[in-house]
């Protein structure tokens, strides 16, 4: 296949993915419309139930112990299905990407790809944790904001495929970018089941409807707790570690200030304060959900905002070229062969 | 950092200020203050709220160009964050403050945890508790096997699974285990790891340096300060410790994509060095590349940029030559159309300036001109010439790449029509009014090199790494306690498990659950009760 037909189908792949996402959405509509009067049974009616075992209850299953009505059941299966096919379809689009390029490359060189890639981890992830934390709750949010974060790469962000420019062009961008990317989607998971706890411990005592389908808040918080546990080593390595082997290499110091890098830093700093809030002050539950949000709008300001807000930034891959370097100065910057991901 | 000291007395005091105590309490009372958990939370958030500025305001450490525009244009404002040092956040004394007061109070936590940490891992698993149900975690069931029997397999499951036995279960119904000791550890690794990290940046920004040049291709460097054109260096740094390296530029490849979609655009660069160590020894050949530095015993070598240097010669009114050589042009976007000025301040009888853009590519589009792509096709020079004082004879400063207008006239043709100079390699113009005459001889190329020493980089490199491996353990290491009990019931013996987390984010119930499949499926096998 020529490159051009690679990139006719990573643009096809993507928009069937949104569509698929889409009618994922639809059946997680119908599953929870379906279920909005019929009362959900709270855990802690389960608890009772088993006998002789706080074991089996407190394994954190969120399980309702009611059945799903049918109607609501095949809708859950469905979405499922739905939204694996489309993170099939996403993970195409995103591989015919790497490949319409010459010479093939990773398929994250600009912020159109970054997002693709961004959102396709963000799925993945949630559908190999989906039996382990049971996550059938969380399909309609993941499913909505992949939706419209992949809306906003094609509308805003697109890009035609084009060569790396030279200063990515390093193993480092493999390394620095999966483990950061897998770090964000980690992170924005985490984020969503620290906004739902927080729903849910306004209104504990709901009987019907979405927010009584969740887990109880204890599982919610602790399934955020694991999310951030399993993220931050990872953004660790990928802000704290390949990070500054690269910038070394590329741009001769590998602490540079840079504004992708204070903001990276900062969110570091800030899921480290989380971690350590819970590990010795007992934050749980709602400081610690709160930091945790604070903690993902930092995250996401980083991979969007400061590409936009920043024009000093090294990082920048949004602002348009380098421009305007005009020299004032007698150290000019020539034309930066050196601005990266 | 720490847990907060539970000190009975502190307690009693209805408010949180020091007691009317003197100073060495007054001290005590601060130090624990500092190395509270709470303190140590509030300093980990400013530290993130403190870095913000310094990603919104142009920092001079970054981009000083930046800087100096921006503060050009906020004349109100600059003075109130000079004071505040809001351009260079991260040397400021507010932000030094509060990293300083963090590691003091992570080093207050570190002492005491280790201190607790080594007297915990000398101890023997506490007892089991009296009543094991009251436990959050806990299971029984019963068996017809004897209590000795089923405590000697929870000794042999436990063992197994990598459990601390209580040395002396002192002939008791019960075992106790427990695991987990490395979390600790870990914990402890990552926080000295965090002071490792800042004892190898510090003597990076202290000793080291980081300086640019710009290197005409066949010319060289060598390495002392007065070769470059701008230097920052480290507040301990000393200029005679740099490595008496120097290399020449060969030679500088581009290659240019010709077609496709990427049409124009430049794809590798590889400047061809030979350099020598030292002045006596051997010259070595190196291609320089993005992304491949050359490193020279501890300093590096980048190449960062480069550009086209036009060569023009300006001959003065009475013929003399009053300018000649390769000139800097500064690339203006990725097409490398770039800006250049060229002073001839002993031209006669009136100095002579230039300043303008030079084309690689250059093009007539709807009688614009166009600079088509990086790559030289068609080069074209396209300058304004200018007469006059052009401001250099005041001792004043002044950077090499703008022209001084203030005091200088633009020419013009004799019939007051614009005149610039337009030129092609090879090609001759005279200026108006007998000035002069200025010639395009040819193009060259440069290069922005970056030579940097950073010592201390492994150091800091190690230290993150340490804390990774410390971070790992200190969230996945699960400190656990377990017990079993056996003891004659109404149906047999009756087995109690309960278990107790010590971290969050474990399944203890399904261990629970794993402990008794163990034990129930070992049931009928032989075990050594007299172990």
């Amino acid at each position: 296949m020529s490159d051009a037909a690679w990139e006719t189908l990573s643009n096809q792949a993507v928009a069937v993915a949104g569509v698929v996402y889409f009618l994922a959405l639809l059946a997680y509509v119908v599953e929870w419309s379906g279920l909005r009067r019929v009362p959900a049974v709270s855990e802690s009616a389960v608890a009772g139930a088993s006998v002789g075992g706080s074991v089996a209850v407190a394994t954190g299953g969120p399980a309702p112990a009611t059945p799903l009505p049918q109607r609501s059941a095949m809708f859950e299966r469905l979405g499922l299905l739905l939204t694996a096919i489309a993170c099939g379809f996403h993970g195409v689009a995103l591989l015919a990407r790497g490949l319409a390029a010459d010479p093939n490359r990773v398929p994250w060189g600009n912020m159109y790809e970054f997002t693709l890639a961004g959102t396709f981890f963000v799925t993945l992830i949630f559908l190999v944790l989906y039996r382990r934390f049971q996550l059938s709750w969380l399909g309609p949010i993941v499913v909505s904001f992949v939706l419209a974060l992949l809306m906003v790469a094609v509308l805003w962000l697109y890009d035609p495929v084009a060569p790396l420019t030279e200063a990515l062009n390093s193993p480092w961008l493999v390394i620095h970018v999966v483990s950061a990317v897998l770090a964000t989607g980690a992170f924005t998971l985490g984020g969503f089941t620290s906004v739902l706890y927080l729903v849910k411990d306004r209104r504990p005592d709901a009987t019907t409807g979405y927010v009584a389908r969740l887990p109880q808040p204890a599982t919610l918080d602790q399934i955020s707790y694991r999310l951030h546990a399993f993220g931050f080593p990872v953004w660790t390595f990928a802000v704290l570690i390949t990070g500054p082997i690269w910038a070394h290499q590329a741009w001769s110091s590998y602490w540079n200030w840079d504004p992708k890098e204070v903001w990276a830093f900062i969110t570091w700093v800030v899921y480290a304060a989380y971690l350590h809030a819970r590990a010795t002050a007992g934050w749980k539950g709602r400081k610690a959900a709160w930091l945790a949000l604070v903690g993902v709008a930092t995250l996401w300001f980083n991979f969007i905002g400061v590409n936009y807000f920043s024009t000093t930034s090294q990082h920048s891959y949004a602002a348009p070229a380098v421009v305007g370097r005009v020299a004032l100065s007698d150290s000019p910057g020539g034309e930066s062969l050196t601005s990266q991901g | 950092m720490t847990t907060l000291p539970t000190d009975p007395g502190f307690q009693e005091t209805p408010e949180r200020r020091p007691p009317d105590l003197g100073f060495r309490e007054l001290l005590r009372w601060a130090w624990r203050q500092l190395t509270s958990m709470r303190t140590a939370l509030v300093l980990l958030l400013l530290l993130a709220l403190a870095a913000i500025p310094g990603s919104v305001i142009p920092q001079e450490g970054v981009d000083s160009l930046k800087t100096s525009q921006w503060q050009d244009a906020h004349p109100t404002l600059t003075p109130v964050y000079e004071r505040l040092g809001l351009f260079s956040v991260y040397d400021s004394p507010w932000f030094s403050a509060i990293y300083l007061l963090l590691m003091v109070s992570l080093v207050g936590c570190i002492l005491p945890r280790t201190a607790v940490y080594w007297r915990a891992l000398r101890a023997a698993p506490p007892r089991a508790p009296r009543n094991l149900s009251r436990l959050p975690q806990h299971t029984a069931y019963s068996t017809q096997e004897e209590p000795e029997v089923v405590l000697a397999r929870a000794r042999e499951v436990l063992r197994g699974r990598r459990y601390r036995l209580a040395t002396d279960p002192g002939g008791g119904d019960s075992v106790a285990a427990e695991r987990g000791y490395l979390r600790e550890a870990g914990n402890l690794l990552f926080h000295v790891s965090v002071l490792i990290v800042l004892v190898g940046f510090a003597v990076g920004s202290l000793f080291g340096y980081k300086g640019g040049v710009i290197v005409v291709v066949g010319n060289g460097f060598a390495n002392n300060l007065t070769q470059y054109d701008d230097f920052s260096p480290g507040s301990l740094f000393d200029p005679a410790r740099m490595e008496p390296f120097s290399f020449t530029i060969d030679d500088f490849d581009v290659e240019w994509v010709t077609e496709g979609r990427a049409q124009g655009m430049a794809r590798s660069f590889v400047s061809h060095l030979t350099y020598q160590t030292s002045p006596d020894a051997a010259p070595q050949r190196y291609d320089l590349k993005v992304n491949h530095p050359l490193t020279v015993g501890g300093t590096d070598v980048f190449l960062i940029g480069h550009g086209y240097a036009p060569v023009i010669t300006v001959r003065d009114g009475n013929g003399e030559v009053a300018y000649s050589g390769p000139t800097i042009f500064l690339p203006q976007d990725k097409s490398f159309l770039s800006f250049g000025v060229v002073k001839a301040p002993d031209a006669e009888p009136t100095q002579i300036g230039l300043e303008g853009l030079f084309y690689p590519t250059y093009l007539k589009v709807d009688g614009d001109p166009v600079n088509v792509m990086g790559d030289l096709k068609n080069p074209t020079l396209s300058m304004l010439a200018y007469t006059g004082d052009l401001g250099l004879d005041d001792g004043k400063p002044q950077s090499v790449y703008v022209l001084d207008k203030s005091r200088a006239t633009r020419l013009v043709k004799p019939d007051g029509s614009m005149f610039r100079v337009d030129l092609q390699p090879g090609q001759t113009i005279q200026l108006p009014e007998g000035a002069g005459s200025v010639s395009f001889d040819g193009v060259e190329r440069w290069n922005r090199i970056q030579i940097s020493r950073t010592p201390g980089k492994y150091v800091a490199l190690l230290g993150v790494v340490l804390a990774l491996l410390g971070l790992l353990g200190s969230l996945f290491i699960r400190p656990r306690r377990i017990w079993v009990r056996a003891r004659p019931g109404e149906e047999g013996t009756l087995v109690e498990v309960g278990g107790l987390d010590r971290s969050e984010g474990g399944d203890l119930a399904a261990v629970l659950a794993g402990i008794v499949t163990a034990l129930r499926e070992g049931e009928g096998q032989k075990v050594d009760v007299h172990e």
